[in-house]
């Protein structure tokens, strides 16, 4: 075989290999939304985080806005701190309650942002304190049971 | 007969001696050898058609076999997703179980698979047949080095070929994956793209994938490029040559592949 005609079904293979990886980066999984242009970061504390995992989306009205980008443990308040990296395009009034949610019944969990009312906006590195938990069934249910046991001592 | 029993129990240790010797000599060898094509690599690349000649014969001629297997196996996963998912009524995450799959585990474990026993196997068969009808030796006669010759363009061949194989295969996979879950079946296709797209991620998960595929293509090369220019110069040498570069690059890949996963995926 000549030559040329190798090169030409060489190069047809190298793209035919390169176009999979675009599809694969493109089309299957997510490039733009998984990375964003302009970020700063906001820490968050938290009583209990609950199944909250690096890299789970922070939303907005249901929108996408950032990513927890780490979680730690406070040793001196015993409260978990997460990290939360969000889109520069988007700002935040410093009231902006943070919560964490479950998508669906069983589905991963997320952190909602709800905006406040003020006039000031959060800076980047700033502590957001208003937050809510993570909802763990357990509690809830244990909850539930005790709400049960002291209704049924009271009729008696 | 206490006697006869001593002696088989002296045999069986000698045997065991012997083979350990053969193959931690053959590991210091092939350590060697991959020292000595990396350095000889930089004069095959100064004539690189010669290169572009094996990803032509173990790339573009591994790419019929790569695309139906994956096209197939997208398929079956789709199928059997569907089947298990469908159960807790979530069917809609089809796309992510197929997509996943394929990127992360079956895409470069699969498509390795398929590369070592299709070119791995004919590298070797060809290397071992040119040491057995002494074409290395008569090269090396020429004073042409025939591990920059012969021996780095198959092995650089088979490494730039392998990513872009496995990357075929699991584009083709999704695509099959596609094919059954929403054009068969009837799986929502707006919910089957965008949960695809919401858990598949790029940085973790298709380029992981992507560094899988190219530690599996130097692994199965260099064991294939290795078994032929090691191979004992006769016709069952180089038989079985061929058939250890088939079983040590299948062991090689699978562990690791999890050496790699537990890399990549720990904590996640």
């Amino acid at each position: 075989m000549s030559r040329k005609l190798l090169d030409l079904w060489v190069g047809f293979f190298v793209v035919l290999g390169f176009a999979a990886l675009l599809f694969l980066a493109l089309r299957v999984g997510n490039v733009s939304s998984a990375n964003f242009a302009d970020t700063y970061q906001l820490t968050a504390k938290f009583d209990n985080i609950g199944g909250l995992k690096v890299r789970g989306p922070v939303k907005s009205a249901g929108v996408v806005v950032g990513r927890v980008t780490e979680i730690r443990f406070d040793p001196q308040t015993y409260e978990a701190v997460a990290t939360l990296t969000i889109d520069s395009r988007y700002q935040f009034p410093k009231d902006t309650f943070v919560s964490i949610l479950t998508a669906g019944l069983l589905g991963e969990q997320y952190i909602g942002l709800d905006a406040g009312g003020d006039e000031k906006m959060l800076s980047p590195g700033d502590v957001i304190t208003k937050t809510q938990s993570a909802v763990v069934l357990e509690k809830l249910i244990s909850q539930f049971m005790f709400n049960k046991a002291s209704d049924g001592a009271d009729k008696k | 007969m206490v006697e006869k029993s001593f002696s088989a129990v002296i045999a069986l240790i000698r045997g065991i001696g012997h083979r350990l010797n053969t193959g931690l000599q053959r590991l210091g060898f092939a350590a060697r050898f991959f020292v000595m094509l990396l350095v000889y690599s930089g004069q095959s690349f100064r004539r690189f058609h010669l290169t572009i000649r094996e990803i032509y014969f173990s790339g573009f001629q591994s790419l019929l076999i790569i695309l139906v297997s994956g096209l197939f196996i997208g398929m079956v996963l789709g199928m059997q997703g569907y089947e298990t998912l469908q159960r807790y009524g979530s069917s809609e995450a089809l796309g992510v179980l197929v997509a996943l799959s394929l990127t992360r585990e079956l895409g470069p474990v699969v498509a390795a698979l398929l590369f070592a026993s299709r070119a791995g196997s004919s590298i070797t068969a060809e290397i071992g047949l040119m040491k057995a009808t002494e074409q290395l030796t008569a090269m090396d006669m020429m004073a042409v080095n025939p591990i920059a010759r012969v021996v780095a363009p198959r092995f650089w061949g088979g490494v730039i070929s392998m990513p872009l194989l496995a990357a075929l295969f699991s584009a083709v996979g999704v695509f099959g994956g596609y094919l059954i879950g929403v054009v068969f079946i009837g799986v929502d296709e707006g919910a089957f793209w965008s949960q695809m797209q919401g858990s598949v991620d790029f940085r973790f998960d298709v380029w992981n994938g992507v560094v899988k595929s190219f530690v599996f293509g130097v692994a199965v090369s260099l064991i294939a490029v290795f078994e032929g220019y090691d191979a004992v110069p006769t016709a069952e040498g180089v038989s079985a040559s061929i058939k250890r570069t088939v079983v040590y690059s299948a062991l090689a890949i699978l562990a690791l592949d999890f050496v790699l996963t537990s890399f990549m995926f720990r904590g996640l």
